[in-house]
This record gives C-alpha cells, sequence and structure tokens, in this order.
C-alpha cells in the first residue's frame, strides 16, 4: 500500500507510467495532497486490512508545497517506526521516500526494492491472525449461548 | 415479588477501582437501591452463577460489565450476563478499551506465565510449576480457568450496548447513565455515555494552550516541577488531553497530573494511541532526522504511553511474535 503526495511522487508515479517504466504490480497506490496528511491511523489500517507493507511517498524537504507538511510526515513516522517495531512488525515493512515529480525512476527503483524485501519477509497477513487468534471464543460460544438470538432491547 | 428493574454488577480482568466506583455514590446508592434490585453483584452481596442461570432469558434490565476478558471463566460469566440481559454496558477503561490490562497484549501469553511462574526475581518456583486447567490432587480433580492468549475489550466477546468510560467512571457519569437507562429514553446504540468532544476543551489551562507547540523534549511528570495553571503541553510533558474524551472533570489536570487517557478517543477516532502520536509528534521543533530522533528518545516507551489504556481496542490488538 501506497501513500503518495499529490505534488511529488504521485507526479513522478505518473511520470513512470508516461515513460513506460515497469515496477512490481504489489503497489496500490493511493493520491493524497500531502505526506503530511496521512494519519498514523492510516498505516496501522492498511496494515490490519492485510498490507504486507506501507510505503509514503513526499516531497523532498524544503519542497514542500505546503511549506512544512512533510516535516510533520517525517517526525510522525519516526516515532511510529517505534510503535511498530514495538509491536512486532519488521522495519522492512513501513517506508518514507521523498520522491520529486521529475524521479519517475526513483518511484520504479524504490517500489521494486521495498517489493523485494517484503517478499522475503513473507506475508504479514494480519487478517488472518486475528481470526487465529479468536478461535479459542469461538469453542465457548456454542456451550454457553444456548439461546443465539439476542434478547430483544425494549425498556418499560 | 418486586417489578423494579433487575440491574447486575459484574468484574472480569480488572483492578476494583470501577466497583470502588460505584460505592462512590455514597449516599446516592440508597437512591439506586431504591429505584432498582440489584440481582447479582459478587463484590457486594452474595448471589452465585446459579442464580443468574435460574434467571429467565432478558429478565435483567441492564448488566454493568468492567474489566477486560483475558479467561475462559470471564468469557463465560459475560456471555451467560449477555443472554439474561436486555442490555449491557461496558462499564470503565479495561471494559471499553482494554485497560491497563491490555498492555498484556505486547506479549506471549506463555512469555507471560514464564515470567510469572518462573524469572520474576520474588518468585522461588524451583520445579517450575505452572497452573494447570486440570490437575489432580488427592484423589480429586481440580480445575482452572484457561488463560487467553490475547486480552481483549468486552464488544470483541459480546455485543455491548453502551460504553461508560473512564477508569474509573465518575459517580456524576454513573448516575446520569442509570437515570437515563431507567427512564426508557435510551441513547442510540453503541453509544459513549459521556461528553463527545476532547478533554481539551473543558480544561481549566486551555488558555495557556499556545497555538503552536514546539517540542524540544518531552518532560517525566515525577522528574519535573509542574507549573499548577499553565497547560502542560506548553511545560513540555506527554498530555493525552487532545485525543482524549471529555466528561472526567479533568480531575488529573486539578491534582497537577497531565491527562494519560482513560476516557478513550472521541467517536471521530478509531485509534486513540495513533492519534495522540500524531499530535505530539507533528509538533516537535527538530527538523532533521537526527534531532527528531533526540526529541523523540525522550518517549521511551511509545506503545505504553500512547496505548496506556487502548491497546487491546488498537487496530493492530496485539503484537505479532514474542517480544524480544
Amino acid at each position: 500500500m501506497a501513500f503518495f503526495c499529490n505534488w511529488c511522487t504521485y507526479t513522478a508515479a505518473d511520470l513512470a507510467g508516461v515513460s513506460r517504466m515497469k515496477h512490481a504490480p504489489n503497489v496500490r497506490i493511493i493520491r493524497v495532497m500531502c505526506s503530511g496528511r496521512v494519519d498514523p491511523q492510516f498505516v496501522l489500517q492498511a496494515f490490519a486490512k492485510g498490507a504486507d507493507g506501507v510505503l509514503i511517498g513526499g516531497c523532498h524537504i524544503g519542497d514542500c508545497h505546503y511549506v512544512e507538511g512533510n516535516y510533520k510526515a517525517v517526525r510522525r513516522v519516526r516515532m511510529l517506526r517505534r510503535v511498530l517495531q514495538g509491536m512486532g512488525i519488521e522495519e522492512d515493512r513501513f517506508r518514507l521516500e521523498w520522491i520529486s515529480a521529475s524521479e519517475g525512476e526513483k518511484v520504479k527503483l524504490v517500489i521494486n526494492d521495498m517489493v523485494e524485501k517484503v517478499r522475503a519477509l513473507g506475508p504479514l497477513g494480519l487478517p488472518q491472525r486475528f481470526q487465529e487468534w479468536d478461535e479459542e471464543l469461538e469453542s465457548l460460544q456454542h456451550t454457553v449461548e444456548a439461546s443465539p438470538e439476542e434478547a430483544p432491547v425494549h425498556v418499560g | 415479588m418486586s417489578v423494579k428493574p433487575k440491574v447486575a454488577f459484574y468484574w472480569c480482568a480488572s483492578c476494583g477501582g470501577c466497583e470502588e466506583s460505584v460505592v462512590d455514590l455514597a449516599e446516592g446508592i440508597l437512591d439506586l437501591v431504591g429505584m432498582v434490585d440489584i440481582v447479582f453483584w459478587p463484590v457486594a452481596m452474595d448471589f452465585k452463577r446459579h442464580d443468574v442461570e435460574a434467571m429467565p432469558d432478558g429478565s435483567i434490565l441492564v448488566s454493568m460489565i468492567n474489566g477486560a476478558i483475558r479467561s475462559s471463566e470471564q468469557e463465560e460469566m459475560v456471555r451467560l450476563l449477555r443472554r439474561k440481559s436486555r442490555l449491557v454496558v461496558a462499564y470503565g477503561a479495561c471494559a471499553q478499551l482494554g485497560g491497563i490490562p491490555g498492555l498484556g497484549n505486547q506479549f506471549d501469553r506463555d512469555q507471560i506465565l514464564r515470567f510469572a511462574y518462573e524469572d520474576c526475581p520474588s518468585v522461588q518456583n524451583t520445579d517450575k510449576v505452572h497452573p494447570q486447567p486440570r490437575s489432580r490432587e488427592n484423589g480429586r480433580v481440580v480445575t482452572l480457568p484457561n488463560l487467553h492468549q490475547v486480552v481483549r475489550t468486552l464488544d470483541q466477546v459480546v455485543p455491548v450496548d453502551y460504553y461508560l468510560p473512564g477508569c474509573p467512571p465518575t459517580p456524576q457519569l454513573l448516575n446520569q447513565a442509570m437515570t437515563r437507562l431507567l427512564s426508557g429514553d435510551l441513547p442510540s446504540r453503541g453509544s459513549v455515555l459521556a461528553p463527545d468532544i476532547a478533554l481539551c476543551d473543558q480544561c481549566s489551562r486551555k488558555d495557556s494552550k499556545p497555538v503552536d507547540l514546539k517540542f524540544t523534549e518531552f518532560k517525566r511528570p515525577h522528574l519535573s516541577r509542574l507549573d499548577p495553571q499553565q497547560c502542560f503541553l506548553a511545560q513540555g510533558l506527554v498530555c493525552m488531553g487532545p485525543a482524549t474524551r471529555g466528561g472526567c472533570e479533568a480531575q488529573c489536570v486539578q491534582g497537577n497530573m497531565p491527562c494519560s487517557g482513560c476516557f478513550g478517543p472521541t467517536s471521530r477516532v478509531r485509534d486513540q494511541g495513533a492519534k495522540i502520536l500524531s499530535s505530539l509528534c507533528s509538533n516537535i521543533a527538530a527538523t532533521s532526522e537526527p534531532d527528531i530522533d533526540r526529541t523523540l528518545a525522550t518517549i521511551p516507551d511509545p506503545v505504553g504511553t500512547f496505548y496506556r489504556y487502548s491497546l487491546a481496542n488498537s487496530l493492530l490488538r496485539k503484537r505479532v511474535g514474542p517480544s524480544v
């Protein structure tokens, strides 16, 4: 899953496309107005929904269309890396890159490099893990809940 | 036979503070007992599980359940209470978000058991005996509940109608909730029964919160002299106020301690820890990676700080694999 800023990295991905460059097909790009728009919740949600890696692309430091959005991005990312590490998610699954509108080649290189590293780690598969964790609940569900219908909610 | 509505209280993985908060109604508890029949409350009254089993399904108006769900016994009891109750309220931070017990999700169950029964410095257990779900003693079979692999919020186990936030909820919120539920004027299902606005909005120090924060380091409360009037963020402390729901009467702030986040997020936020991380970190002064890392290093335990009460409810829920 990749979040690319509208002004630089997304434009660079467009350039890579019109220049007929080839990169690994595993990436799904979402355009955001700025790398500073990427709420850490987006990254966690992507992992929780099954992404094996998350890439954020923004303008080089000093080039932000909104002056300091990419500073906000890098500050959050530095801390988010530590949170992900604390939750057992490998470093190579999360990456921030500065890619300007003219660096189509860099889009290709970064995506290929990241896909290769994530492939070496194998799937993260959080949705499947959640399901496995919750198997311990199912055994009781059938023994205790004799009547599966929920009691109607009305007070009076 | 009384026709007063029936109410049950139950506790799961919690410290007992939520039970205490019911008692903190003080004389108000007499009004409560006047309005309802308490049919089950293991901490304070002598009813047993078989008494609950004997009740018809749906005959309890509301069950107030506190604590996270950590064992098969807790799971079984909340499923039973769900079946017997028309309404289930997740009472307090542990039931709503996982609370402090939810921090156990940073470790695997085996790691926790090994530490508690072998490696903890105050433990003497040369035979390395661990509790067993079934064991035999003098010809009798002794059983214990299973410890789950994952600490869960109440709504990850049974459907929950309402949430009363807090560690613990205030007597005022409990009173309001009881009055509302008894009146039959029910809020929409799934509501959190507290104001849906960040604590900062209700904080007595909000006027001293600067428009632009520029953290150069994060101070720790026990190592700092705290100004009793100024916004904690302006003093360089981690205060969870911007990412935490109000309604607690800002009691910690009144006591000159920054908010640690027990009321959980507002309805617009899914993951409280990610939101406070976003707010604090984007407001640090440093601009280069090494300087940013130096400032961030002054928060030594990000997961325990940002997810103090909400790890079990977070998007990632639990650590993947054993911790190192």
